[in-house]
């Protein structure tokens, strides 16, 4: 059956589920100006409701530990339990107030992170402080303005982002206060050296790269690139969304990176929570170290000290020390794959992605041929004579149990279908999924009706968003007008 | 082999084998030979067992402090049933949900979310989440800003120091500038904010309760700002607005804050969530996700992103913000929390903690070396002066297991003898005597 209660439609008025001890308080009245004039209209359920309520909400989600959830740029492994159960113990939960000296647990944690966030990346140093990647981007880039701020360089107003790149790339780029130019993309969608060359001048703060890139394939020139940006003057900034695929095996530092983000959510193994909370550690070379913000944690005679760089940071850019929670959650992931394991992250996560393309490219259009990384794009079916698209085909994969890929994105292709399996897949896994991509392209073919009325087996068939942002219902009381 | 990788050395050459080439190597042909083969110094690989051990170590280096401050960060109660629900893997494990007819899970929930913040504030609309408090109130500034085509913002002094912080960095890189308007007697100086204002300013940013802890009437200023133009940002505890004027009964065009105070643990600070509420008029002006509610080609009620046009995947370098995904399963743990505390039980926890809060005041202002300051009722936060050295005071405290108040002297050299201390429905009689006993032997 198709539960589609809200909380508040199981509301009676009188029921409680919460139980409080009895205040041992006299009771302090406010003056009544200062006071709300009615109660805000909140649900009054049961316990049991509350729970059974949420439990059939979850039941219309899909999640990793259901199905393969190839959704290309998102890195969606596996979130190993014990990583929750660490993060859970009550000795990490502290009031940010606690003086240093009572929580040396929790920075020895952050101190371990940032070093092995180093190694890995090959950056000098890093603040576990940004929320998400998002976030990561932004204060990357007052790094980057900051940096030229300081060398009173102030004509250095522009951010290169390729064609391909991330749509958050050149919003943060705007948001911290550069303009967002575009560089051409060869077709492969590395960067196109002699459109480079044009941009750059003395107006150019810096560029920002993902390598793999969107489309999986690996910048090759990045040294030449990395020369030719440093030669102008400016800074290169690597997002890390990409980073899985070379994780043991090659670092952004050695090329030539100056300043990055992680995503501990993507490449360790932290849970997506449907969007967040996610975090962004951002590392730097060590001439912009004095810039990061706070936290970063040092190790002085044994013991573990937060860095006073009030003089030197780009400021605070949150209320305290950015999400612990998820950063305990990564370190015990860094700890269990270790050294040993490290390198076949990156290598299994590859040689998943380039097993797919090879098993699937007869009857998808592969545009970019060659060697993958963690990733890989196919612009729709070949056979587009029955006019079925990437969406139809996503909506099908509904149908088999199967998160789809990411869907027209990258924009470099009319007909994006973006798959990444991450490492933690196997082989039985993928081929599953093969055998229902190509179930699929065989029904496009034969009875392309039912690909486009797709999807038939999910809780909600295909949804009209148009009428949605037309006249949009955005809480509960909407609905009762 | 490895416990997070399935592939068998079978599979490993039948994979190869299919891809056409002859080792995993071969993978990684293309990169520079310069950039490979670096060897990595990390811990070695650790086993359950051996993170347990670890963690445990760890665990025993951190020292549990009562907390007897607040400062954005509560010791609210916790009840059972959320961890339950938002540990459960469909909520946990899911992305973004950009698959709606498979989402609906996470889509409703943030429907209900936004219905929540929309009782709680009044306001009309609600994104889906923010990282905290103070980079949401960043993003109002933004918003604000953009809104009214002016580069400068008001903001009070009385806002907590933290989020001026976080508002003015943001600011600095954005091209704005940020006006501090001065305080009296621990509230916003109306005169300074009516001196101030004029049409080079987007509007103001307030807090309520304040950074002192005391509940403002701001019942004035949405006449002073409708003389400029200006548009007014209200950040406010989430969980007292259970109780307190809202800030669409003030007349706030933008509401933001934190909602830690609905029972997020502490956590040293985060994942806690931010919110942003607004009107209808300025709804598509709005950072982040929004939910909305459609049908289905059969007609049945559903949940779908909505109004993404605004959004950085859409708009690229056009778009309001550079936010994404944010906060998504705090969104859920406020909603279950709300749905468990319900009407009654988030009012309770609140009053209980105000009334905490102002048993511990009496005592601690009956004390010879501590005195009442400002005159103005407050909530859960109180602003007490001393003549002693907080240091001292602190690290007294801390030899007795408590977290002593926060020195408002770390932000304000000319407020050095102030202290803001906080309680909430979790502090008993017998831990607040305590405190006051261990402060009367200073």
């Amino acid at each position: 059956m198709y539960y589609d209660k809200l909380i508040f439609e199981i509301s009676k008025e009188g029921r409680k589920g919460f139980s409080l001890p009895k205040s041992e308080f006299t009771s302090h009245k406010l003056e009544n100006e200062l006071l709300r004039k009615s109660d805000a209209l909140l649900p009054e359920v049961s316990e049991l409701d509350v729970v059974r309520h949420y439990t059939n909400v979850s039941f219309k989600n899909f999640g990793v530990e259901k199905g393969f959830y190839p959704l290309g740029s998102c890195t969606m492994k596996y979130n190993p339990k014990v990583n929750e159960d660490i993060a859970s113990m009550s000795e990490f939960n502290m009031h940010p107030y606690q003086p240093l000296e009572s929580v040396q647990g929790t920075l020895e944690i952050y101190y371990e992170t940032q070093k092995i966030l180093s190694e890995l990346s090959g950056l000098h140093t890093y603040s576990l402080n940004p929320y998400a990647g998002a976030h990561g981007e932004l204060v990357g880039l007052m790094i980057m303005k900051k940096y030229h701020m300081d060398r009173n360089d102030l004509l250095r107003t522009k951010v290169i982002v390729p064609d391909s790149a991330h749509g958050t790339n050149p919003a943060s780029a705007v948001v911290a206060g550069f303009e967002s130019i575009e560089v051409v993309s060869n077709s492969d969608g590395t960067v196109n050296i002699d459109s480079l060359k044009e941009l750059l001048s003395d107006e150019i703060a810096g560029i920002m790269l993902t390598n793999p890139n969107t489309i999986g394939m690996f910048e090759k020139d990045i040294l030449e690139i990395a020369k030719l940006v440093h030669d102008a003057g400016g800074l290169l900034y690597y997002d890390g969304a990409n980073l899985n695929p070379i994780l043991g095996l090659a670092r952004p530092g050695d090329m030539g990176f100056d300043i990055m983000h992680i995503n501990l959510h993507k490449t360790f193994s932290t849970p997506h929570g449907g969007g967040g909370p996610g975090s962004g550690p951002v590392g730097v070379v060590e001439h912009l170290v004095k810039y990061l913000p706070s936290p970063v944690v040092k190790k002085v005679d044994d013991k573990f000290i937060i860095e006073d760089t009030n003089d030197s940071t780009i400021g605070q850019v949150s209320h305290f020390y950015g999400n612990m929670g998820v950063v305990i959650k990564a370190y015990t992931y860094l700890l269990t794959v270790g050294k040993e394991n490290m390198g076949n992250i990156g290598r299994f996560s590859v040689l998943n992605a380039n097993y797919i393309k090879e098993s699937l490219k007869d009857d998808y259009l592969l545009p970019i041929k060659g060697i993958c990384k963690h990733e890989f794009v196919f612009d729709g079916l070949i056979d587009k004579s029955e006019h079925v698209t990437t969406l139809d085909v996503a909506k099908r994969l509904l149908d088999y149990d199967v998160h789809p890929p990411t869907v027209y994105f990258p924009l470099v292709f009319k007909e994006s279908l973006m798959i990444e399996p991450t490492e933690t897949e196997s082989k039985d896994t993928i081929d599953e999924f093969i055998k229902v991509m190509k179930i699929i392209a065989e029904e496009a073919r034969n009875t392309p009706d039912l690909v486009k009325g797709a999807p038939y087996n999910t809780v909600v068939k295909r949804l009209d968003e148009a009428t949605a942002a037309r006249k949009p219902l955005v809480k509960y009381r909407d609905l009762l007008e | 082999m490895f416990k997070y990788l399935p592939h068998t050395q079978k599979d490993i050459q039948e994979m190869l084998e299919v891809i056409g080439i002859n080792s995993l190597d071969d993978l990684f042909s293309e990169i520079p030979s310069d950039l490979l083969g670096h060897e990595l110094d990390i811990p070695k690989a650790h086993s359950e067992l051996e993170i347990y051990k670890r963690f445990a170590d760890l665990a025993a280096k951190n020292k549990y402090l009562i907390p007897f401050v607040g400062a954005g960060a509560y010791d609210h109660y916790t009840p059972s049933v959320i961890k339950h629900i938002i540990s459960r893997q469909e909520f946990l494990t899911a992305y973004t949900p950009y698959q709606p007819e498979i989402s609906q899970g996470t889509l409703q929930y943030i429907f209900e979310y936004q219905s929540i913040i929309s009782e709680l504030t009044g306001m009309h609309v609600s994104n889906a989440s923010m990282y905290d408090g103070a980079t949401a109130t960043a993003e109002a500034m933004f918003m604000a800003t953009n809104v009214r085509k002016r580069n400068k913002i008001l903001i009070s002094k009385t806002v907590n120091p933290n989020i001026i912080n976080v508002v003015k960095t943001y600011a600095l890189y954005h091209g704005l500038e940020v006006e501090l308007v001065e305080e009296k007697d621990g509230i916003t100086n109306i005169e300074d904010f009516k001196n101030k204002n004029s049409n080079e300013y987007a509007g103001i940013i307030v807090q309520n309760p304040n950074f002192y802890g005391i509940v403002e009437d701001y019942s004035d200023y949405r006449n002073i700002l409708d003389e400029t133009k200006g548009l007014f940002i209200m950040n406010h505890d989430l969980g007292g607005l259970t109780i307190l004027k809202t800030p669409e009964e003030y007349g706030v065009d933008i509401a933001v804050g934190d909602g830690q105070t609905l029972g997020i643990p502490l956590s040293f600070g985060g994942p806690y969530i931010g919110y942003l509420a607004s009107t209808k008029k300025l709804m598509r002006k709005m950072p982040g996700r929004i939910c909305g509610v459609t049908k289905d080609s059969e007609g049945k009620r559903a949940y779908v992103l909505t109004l993404q046009a605004r959004e950085q995947h859409i708009r690229r370098e056009k778009a309001v913000s550079n936010i994404c995904s944010n906060q998504s399963l705090m969104a859920l743990f406020v909603t279950v929390y709300t749905a468990v505390m319900g009407k009654e039980g988030i009012k309770e926890a609140q009053a209980n903690s105000v009334n905490a809060t102002h048993y511990l005041y009496e005592k601690i202002t009956k004390l010879p070396k501590f005195n009442k300051v400002f005159k103005h009722d407050f909530f859960k936060d109180c602003t007490i002066e001393t003549s002693l050295d907080p240091k001292m005071i602190n690290q007294k405290l801390l030899e007795q297991g408590i977290l002593g108040p926060l020195s408002i002297g770390k932000y304000d050299e000319s407020k050095k003898n102030l202290l803001l201390f906080s309680a909430t429905e979790k502090r008993t009689k017998t831990e607040i005597d305590k405190l006051v006993n261990v402060l009367e032997a200073l």
